[in-house]
């Protein structure tokens, strides 16, 4: 969720060498671009409307084998992009935002597999978005970008999917935003995918969820700056942003992890300013959350995807939970952390108890952390332990078996 | 008795369960551990099993082979399991461990049309006569441990588990009992289980009545 939180570094293997030429990292990368739904065949969307042309930037890593059966989706989350792993140059201060996951020898090991990450649609690093232009005007989309939903994002991965010649994806995986995708694909695209590992998510934003949401996306709407989303060509809705992303972070730790993070540590002083200056390690650090976040994000991008979000809810769309998942065929393995209050394990256990009414083959794994729900991105030994053993498993089976 | 086993060979409690399993059935483990008995199932008996399972670590061997285990706590009761939807819910030395043994063998014959239930005896003879003999809580048979370091919460020879049975509505419809040693010690076990056994199994179900 975090892009910028701070990568575990793996071990380096040879010290004289620069990260990017480690044995296991996928080096230098690129970010391609996949262009379709051009008109008159745009993409119709959940609202009714139609979007197109669309662009979606993606990376791969790895090689597509032979019979086209290693290809593994990831999906990112909400502040994530194409840029899963590796460096795009060499001066490059940080990897990609999964990297201690992807590589060789890694959970996604780019030896066996072939890794796809497309940002989503509505999105701002190189995916048609709010931020885009608009071909049809030459100006930007603004707030005339349709509101998009995660099956409209889902619709968007398919078209790329089909586009790579990938008939079943091995896995679709993927933590928080990412996960209500995994789960829109296991639903959606029954006979596309193996196995599905949905991560830190939930299968419905529940009032608490969208409560945060709410609050984001009113600083930013609340920023003199952002005169109605038309702000591209001058001043942008930056402090908006950053008090959106203050308050996601939030959410995304836990009391736990804040007081052992943070406790009451004072910033570079020995005593209260007695004034409204950043004061308190936590102060300090949120502040630069929120301020590093409005360089690489767009304000109107917080509000389509954080939409989308609210209006995810899988029991609403299809009658029941139970029903949502009738026609699932992948394996899954549901993932949760104990101290995850965005998305709380109860809410993954929803999802387990909607594939377990419907005969579905799950695991479920609950990892005891103090992260929060930053758990997906910092718990990566065992997440990986996991993830690497099923997907080997899977990946035999899928090698052996012919789907009917 | 260990909970676990040395990869490859199965508890020898473990074998006698999977025997009393008719293949191509729903099977659901509880407190599933390392999965040895579904993996076995699955592959020699062409048996459809889930499982539950309380420790992390444990889930992760599980689905290391491919098992569809669910992390929970059977003390928290089966309530997102449907009554009937499997053959057999399988409790190997796990009963001794739950907080409300009552309630979990209530909820096991509601998910499942059969249960089966391995139990350490207490009424085993070599702990009867440490007893008697030390004045102290002998380590023989299924205990071996020291009451300290065993989360053990339960103690019951088989005639108890029986007397429960009766007592609840259930019906004993198989039973095996397994002793160490050799052929003497069985037939002695099979003779006077609730002396001679070191552990019973069980295979349990609603008797009519009790309906």
């Amino acid at each position: 969720m975090s892009g910028d939180e701070p990568q575990m570094q793996h071990v380096i293997g040879r010290p004289e060498l620069p990260p990017w030429e480690q044995a296991d990292s996928v080096g230098i990368v690129e970010t391609k671009s996949f262009t379709f739904a051009e008109p008159p065949n745009e993409l119709p969307l959940d609202s009714g409307a139609r979007l197109g042309p669309i662009t979606l930037a993606y990376e791969t890593y790895g090689e597509l084998d032979e019979r086209k059966r290693n290809a593994v989706l990831l999906c990112h989350a909400l502040s994530g992009d194409a840029h899963v792993a590796g460096y795009q140059s060499p001066s490059d201060r940080k990897p990609g935002w999964w990297d201690g996951m992807v590589g060789p020898g890694k959970a996604f090991d780019t030896r066996r597999y072939f890794v796809v990450c497309p940002n989503c649609i509505g999105g701002c690093r190189g995916s048609t978005g709010p931020s885009s232009v608009n071909p049809a005007t030459g100006r930007r989309y603004g707030r005339d970008f349709p509101v998009v939903t995660m099956a409209d994002m889902v619709r968007a991965q398919k078209a790329l999917i089909d586009h790579l010649g990938i008939e079943t994806l091995l896995t679709v995986v993927g933590g928080s935003l990412g996960g209500m995708q995994v789960l829109e694909w296991a639903i959606n695209y029954p006979d596309r995918i193996w196995t599905a590992i949905p991560i830190a998510t939930t299968p419905r934003l529940t009032a608490q969820g969208i409560a945060f949401n709410v609050v984001g996306r009113q600083a930013i709407l609340d920023d003199p700056n952002y005169r109605d989303g038309d702000y591209y060509e001058g001043e942008l809705p930056t402090r908006g942003l950053a008090i959106a992303r203050m308050l996601g972070h939030i959410t995304y730790l836990s009391d736990e992890s804040m007081r052992q993070k943070f406790g009451r540590q004072l910033r570079d002083k020995n005593d209260y300013s007695y004034e409204f200056d950043v004061d308190f390690e936590v102060e300090s650090y949120l502040k630069h959350q929120g301020q590093s976040f409005v360089e690489r994000f767009d304000a109107n991008s917080y509000l389509y995807i954080t939409r989308a979000m609210d209006y995810f809810d899988l029991a609403g769309k299809h009658g029941s939970l139970d029903a949502a998942f009738r026609g699932v065929r992948a394996r899954f393995l549901v993932i949760a952390f104990s101290s995850d209050w965005l998305y709380p394990p109860y809410q993954s256990k929803e999802i387990v108890s909607a594939l377990r009414a419907n005969c579905a083959h799950f695991s479920y794994y609950e990892i005891p952390s103090n992260y929060g729900h930053d758990a997906f991105l910092l718990e990566r030994a065992r997440i990986s332990r996991v993830i690497s053993d099923f997907l080997a498993l899977n990946y035999a089976r899928a090698l052996d078996e012919e789907r009917h | 008795m260990s909970p676990t086993t040395s990869r490859g060979r199965l508890r020898p409690d473990l074998l006698e369960i999977a025997a009393l399993i008719e293949p191509g059935t729903r099977v659901l483990d509880l407190g599933c551990g390392e999965g040895e008995l579904m993996a076995h199932l699955e592959s020699a008996r062409g048996v459809t099993a889930r499982g539950i399972e309380v420790k992390p670590e444990r889930v992760v061997d599980c689905v290391a082979q491919g098992l569809a285990v669910c992390q929970g706590n059977i003390d928290d009761g089966l309530q997102d399991y449907e009554d009937g939807s499997f053959d057999y819910v399988v409790l190997s030395l796990i009963l001794h461990l739950v907080s409300r043994p009552g309630l979990v063998v209530q909820e096991m014959l509601r998910v499942g049309r059969r249960g089966i239930v391995s139990i350490p005896n207490f009424g085993y003879w070599r702990i009867r006569l440490g007893l008697l003999a030390r004045g102290r809580v002998p380590r023989a048979g299924c205990f071996k441990d020291p009451w300290y370091t065993t989360p053990t919460g339960h103690v019951m020879a088989l005639n108890d588990f029986r007397d429960f049975c009766g007592e609840s509505g259930i019906r004993i419809e198989q039973e095996r009992f397994v002793a160490s040693g050799g052929p003497v010690s069985r037939a002695l076990a099979w003779a006077l289980p609730n002396t001679f056994a070191q552990l019973g199994i069980y295979v349990v179900s609603r008797s009519p009545a009790g309906r």
